[in-house]
């Protein structure tokens, strides 16, 4: 019992808990509305390129199987274009990766503050 | 038929369960045992989630679909890859920095926690259950063909289900991580090695393995020869609504991936967002080479062991199996036996391990008991328990509908998953006026639709000549009343009306209060649930 009561402490660490007008204050704040404006500069246009693309292959192979059929070299376009599809994502994906560097590093800056803030209110308070 | 696939089988059973007993030790605690003590390294998540996610149907199916149909198949390959880019750009890291354990834990966070959890627990378990099944009985199929009779189709799925529950009930998400690992390292290499033999026996031109697929010889229905150029589209998605049935695949991948519970949970096991997004990438590099392989696997199946072979010798799902024993003999069938086998344990286990911690984590502790577990250890105890369960109906389910045609039940699960899981998921987190009544009205209408639509579409009603029998006969001898095999196209923009719909109509001032904490926590990672220390 001892053993197991022990276990679920160590399996909940403390959560960074607060009020409702501090975490308004976060999200209104400069810092947080920068971290947001940053991702969607990436991500929007990022998610609607693939979609885009990606859809572009079933749309076209569907509906033009004829021109789609067109050999190129040893092989077609259907089997070229589904090819880069791969290619394509895997690009993204690392152009994201790269990008994400920036939300991390305007993250943390939001974290530092909360925590140190939350540490000097704990003081304050107690 | 020699003895080297069962030798193969019991070497992996055998490690495997050394990891569970290695993993039992450690698995003591909530967040041990639901989420590894989140101690998973970014790579190690990665190649799990490549192993999660890479079922036989991939293996197996998509080699098959490819042989026989040719170039229209690789196109699940193509989205199996991309429908990563959204796990990747829009869920991964919001879910780990705002959960504990479930996709429901970021519902909960501002909307009445019980309605929720409860709707999206019962979607999670569907999912978690049609997928499974679809697994249990290809799995008896398979495993029966692949030992060459040595044991019945109920042995098979019985030992697999025996197997997939010591996994979960003793080993937790640890020992299921690295099965995973195994799993996907073997199917990686067991890949590879059958793309350089393909390639070694077109003498490693591009020139002649493309000839070669441009003339695939095989006899039709009628006993008539055809030769096709197997890279044309079309082989399978043919006017009218093929087109449509295309795009609506496209749709329920692409959406449907990132709402999978088993995939989701798997970001649970990582330290923090960063390496959560760092092993959507390591998993994007492994399932995408593996699905570009699926070229010489599927290609290479229809040209050098050809569909009228295949069809005399198991069927579709034998296709990789078959072109390992032309090229590599009985040995390398035996090696590519054991990674299909490999590939449906795991991600049987994968399923089990979600289906259990939604079951005791969301409906037990938080629907049931209002959040509070009675004693400690409490929820481990009920999921070890529901593992037994599931595990339990999994195989009777499975014995029961041998003879069914299951297949549809795979994409069933995307569609589940996209229609009624991804919508919530996504509005839960970006818009502001979403409320408790949205996000049951969503899962509950995508989640009906996707069945609803399912069940009259044309992969369960059709009329067949009474020569079909068994698992290739319709279950529902009708015309079908929906035209397209994936409701995707409809029950994704239904799911979405539905969750839209729900909100306007209601008001909940209590879920817009808390938008602003749950945007600040699940774009930060302020307040991530930590890492526990080993012990």
């Amino acid at each position: 019992m001892g053993d197991a009561a022990r276990n679920l402490a160590v399996a909940e660490p403390k959560q960074y808990r607060t009020s409702k007008s501090t975490w308004d204050e976060i999200a209104n704040g400069r810092p947080f509305q920068d971290l947001m404006a940053t991702k969607k500069v990436f991500i929007v246009p990022a998610f609607i390129f693939f979609v885009v693309y990606y859809f572009a292959l079933p749309v076209l192979v569907g509906y033009a199987p004829q021109f789609m059929a067109t050999k190129v070299g040893y092989v077609n376009l259907a089997y070229l274009f589904a090819l880069s599809q791969f290619f394509v994502a895997w690009i993204i994906a690392g152009l994201y990766v790269k990008a994400a560097n920036d939300f991390d590093r305007l993250a943390k800056d939001i974290l530092d503050k909360a925590e140190l803030d939350k540490a000097r209110d704990g003081q304050g308070g107690k | 038929m020699s003895n080297i696939p069962l030798i193969m089988f019991l070497v992996f059973i055998a490690i495997t369960l050394g990891i569970t007993y290695w993993a039992s030790r450690r698995s003591a605690g909530a967040s041990a045992y639901f989420a590894a003590s989140r101690q998973i390294k970014g790579w190690q998540n990665g190649v799990a989630v490549a192993g999660d996610y890479m079922s036989a149907a991939s293996f197996l199916g998509i080699a098959g679909i490819i042989a026989f149909q040719g170039y229209d198949g690789f196109l699940f390959s193509v989205g199996w890859l991309v429908a990563y880019l959204t796990v990747l750009l829009v869920i991964a890291e919001p879910l780990r920095n705002a959960g504990k354990y479930t996709m429901a834990d970021v519902l909960a966070y501002r909307l009445k926690p019980r309605p929720v959890r409860g709707m999206a627990s019962l979607s999670t378990l569907t999912v978690s259950t049609f997928y499974m099944i679809a697994q249990m009985v290809g799995a008896g199929t398979l495993v029966k063909l692949l030992l060459g009779g040595m044991v019945t189709y109920n042995q098979a799925v019985i030992g697999v289900g025996l197997l997939m529950i010591v996994y979960v009930v003793f080993g937790g998400m640890l020992a299921t991580t690295w099965v995973q690992i195994i799993k996907a390292i073997l199917l990686m290499a067991g890949t590879l090695l059958l793309s350089i033999l393909v390639m070694a026996h077109f003498r490693f031109s591009f020139r002649e393995f493309f000839t070669a697929i441009s003339q695939v010889t095989y006899h039709d229905a009628k006993g008539a020869v055809v030769v096709k150029d197997f890279l044309t589209p079309g082989l399978r998605y043919k006017p009218p609504y093929g087109p449509l049935d295309l795009i609506s695949l496209g749709m329920a991948l692409i959406f449907g991936t990132a709402g999978l519970p088993h995939i989701l949970v798997r970001f649970y096991t990582v330290p923090d967002a960063k390496t959560a997004r760092h092993s959507v990438v390591w998993a994007m590099v492994l399932i995408g080479s593996f699905y570009i392989m699926t070229t010489f696997l599927g290609f290479g199946a229809a040209t050098i062991v050809g569909p009228d072979f295949i069809r005399g010798h198991g069927g579709t799902n034998m296709s990789a199996p078959l072109l390992a024993n032309a090229l590599g003999g009985g040995v390398f069938f035996a090696f590519i036996s054991a990674i299909a086998f490999a590939t449906i344990l795991a991600v049987v286990a994968g399923l089990t391990i979600s289906a259990t911690t939604s079951f005791s984590h969301d409906f037990w502790t938080n629907v049931i008991h209002n959040g509070v577990e009675r004693k400690p250890g409490e929820e481990v105890m009920v999921a070890r328990i529901s593992a037994f369960v599931v595990g339990a109906v999994a195989i009777g389910l499975a014995i029961v509908l041998q003879t069914a045609n299951v297949a549809f039940l795979v994409a069933l699960a995307f569609a589940v998953a996209a229609s009624a899981n991804l919508p919530v998921i996504v509005l839960s987190i970006f818009w502001r006026r979403f409320n408790t009544a949205g996000a049951v009205t969503g899962l509950a209408v995508g989640l009906l639709a996707s069945i609803g639509l399912i069940l009259v579409s044309p992969s369960v009603m059709g009329i067949d000549p009474p020569t079909i029998t068994g698992a290739a006969r319709h279950l529902i001898q009708v015309k079908p009343w929906f035209p397209l095999e994936n409701p995707g196209i409809l029950s994704i923009p239904l799911g979405f009306l539905g969750a839209i719909l729900g909100t306007l109509v209601s008001h909940e001032p209590t879920s817009q209060e808390k938008f602003n904490e749950l945007l600040v926590r699940s774009n930060t990672g302020l307040g991530a649930e930590k890492a526990t220390a080993a012990h």
